[in-house]
């Protein structure tokens, strides 16, 4: 049996939504795996320590993982985040960014400390900036078909699939909707076919004049748009179509 | 090298709704196709590439065969069908979707329908995918120029537009029609079209276009079993006349060397921006 962890740090839970939202699927994937730790999905498991003067009920993340499904960035701020990632890590063979704010900061690139409910918390990073990433799935939340996708390919060890993943993990985390400026736009590679403006899901990117315009004030850095472009990358797999 | 990727058949075919005809650039394929899907409930709606003002094309969701027929002809200019995709599924609550696109934006639907990341519970609402033959393509202005300061018409009174016979025509709705060197438009052609090595849209189910088939024929290029079961349904219902490819003129040799054309000269160019270090798609 694989080994998956869901591992939630700062994030709104969405990427959990959208990982449950495989509805059958899931229920396929479960079948395949043992899903050893994941907030609401499976029983919390605590670790109980006595001391003289209180009893510590603490949430440990289990060892031997086999992939770890991370959503949420790490605040830098807080140690328990930052020991949550550390173990994920030491524990786990496989990490996957799962979503935006794991892979590249997301919409909580634009926190910046001195406010409710946590007024030291001001710094938060994707978890690539602190740890190794294996895998990136982009997205705000990635959509339920791509992350059955990702947890599928890397049941079956499918790495031609999983490569472009591999690929974001290394360069991604400084995703925004410039990247489809700088690496499109620029290199004259834009043909205007739309699917950054589709893909984009707060509606930042507009098409004008069959070329993209992005509005860098609604843009939530979840990097979607430079991981959709085919002129950015096109996998030789998609040529066999049948 | 390999000049029109995989296919099942190849045929030459027309639609044989006259009002079809009429509207259409050649054979109707696209046309005929998305209006018996809608007909026949093989597909709710459709994503076109509508004439705007100025004969400009914008990407709209058609419901009716009279959106689709308005939108039918070649406009040469960019119009980003894949930007409406997310919209057709979410707001008009379509669950099987006929899309149309350049050999490039079949590549992007491809893309996205293999790696849907964002694109929730949208790519198996695509129950179609149409592909149209593409050389290049050019920019709004850049058409603008060649129509109105080359062919001296006026945007707004084309009617019209057409490329053959080494030529890029234009038709204007008070009966004009003027005529373009091709040479003198590639100035004007995205440069990103010349690194495109795909001239018959290849990974489409269906892939159609006027080169190869006499005048006000297609060629007709069937792909994938999805596309040739909804071909033998079209044909069946008696929309499309079909004539074996062989028997037509002028037929696949010309088809052949413009695919063959293309894939050389756009690898050079491949090569070339490799060269500086420029980015290709890969």
């Amino acid at each position: 049996m694989v080994r998956i962890a869901h591992i939630h740090m700062s994030g709104c839970t969405g990427c959990l939504i959208s990982l449950t939202d495989t509805y059958e699927k899931l229920l396929d994937i479960l079948g395949a795996v043992e899903l050893v730790y994941a907030l609401t999905l499976a029983d919390e498991k605590t670790e109980i320590t006595e001391t003289d003067d209180k009893i510590l009920i603490e949430r440990k993340i289990p060892e031997n993982i086999d992939i770890a499904l991370v959503e949420g960035s790490v605040c830098l701020d807080d140690h328990h985040a930052m020991d949550d990632i550390l173990t994920t890590r030491k524990n786990s063979k496989i990490v996957v960014a799962l979503g935006a704010c794991a892979a590249s900061g997301g919409v909580t690139r634009f926190a910046r400390g001195g406010q409710m409910s946590q007024p030291s918390h001001a710094s938060f990073a994707p978890i690539g900036d602190v740890i190794k990433v294996d895998l990136a799935l982009p997205g705000c939340p990635p959509s339920p078909e791509s992350i059955v996708n990702l947890i599928t390919a890397a049941l079956e060890g499918d790495m031609e699939y999983l490569e472009p993943f591999a690929e974001i993990a290394k360069i991604g985390k400084d995703a925004c909707g410039c990247d489809v400026i700088k690496d499109v736009i620029n290199k004259s590679l834009c043909m205007g076919c739309g699917t950054c403006a589709a893909a984009c899901q707060v509606r930042a990117i507009e098409m004008v004049e069959g070329k993209p315009n992005i509005n860098s004030e609604f843009c939530i850095k979840c990097g979607l748009c430079g991981a959709q472009c085919p002129r950015v990358r096109f996998p030789e797999l998609l040529q066999k179509i049948e | 090298m390999d000049p029109f990727g995989n296919y099942k058949t190849v045929i030459s075919a027309r639609a044989t709704d006259k009002e079809i005809l009429k509207k259409a650039q050649d054979g109707g394929i696209v046309s005929a196709a998305y209006i018996h899907g809608l007909e026949s409930k093989l597909l709710d709606g459709v994503i076109v590439a509508n004439t705007e003002d100025g004969f400009n094309a914008a990407p709209k969701i058609a419901t009716t065969p009279e959106e689709v027929l308005n939108a039918a002809g070649t406009k040469y200019t960019v119009s980003p069908n894949i930007s409406v995709l997310k919209d057709a599924v979410r707001e008009y609550a379509l669950e099987k979707v006929g899309i149309v696109g350049t050999p490039c934006q079949v590549q992007a639907i491809r893309k996205l329908m293999k790696y849907p990341m964002g694109f929730r519970h949208t790519d198996s609402k695509i129950a179609l995918v149409m592909g149209i033959f593409c050389m290049e393509n050019f920019s709004y202005e850049g058409m603008k120029a060649i129509v109105e300061e080359y062919a001296g018409i006026r945007m707004n009174d084309v009617l019209k537009t057409d490329i053959g016979k080494g030529k890029f025509w234009v038709y204007s709705k008070y009966g004009d029609v003027q005529s373009v060197k091709l040479k003198d438009t590639h100035m004007y052609e995205q440069k990103s079209c010349h690194i495109c090595t795909d001239y018959t849209a290849e990974l489409a189910d269906i892939s159609t276009g006027s080169v190869g088939s006499p005048d006000g024929w297609s060629t007709v290029f069937v792909r994938t079993a999805k596309g040739e079961a909804y071909l033998n349904n079209m044909v069946e219902a008696g929309v499309l006349e079909v004539k074996n490819m062989d028997d037509v003129k002028p037929g696949l040799d010309i088809l052949e060397k413009l695919a063959l054309q293309k894939k050389e000269k756009n690898q050079k160019e491949i090569e070339y921006r490799k060269e500086l270090g420029l980015p290709v798609p890969y």
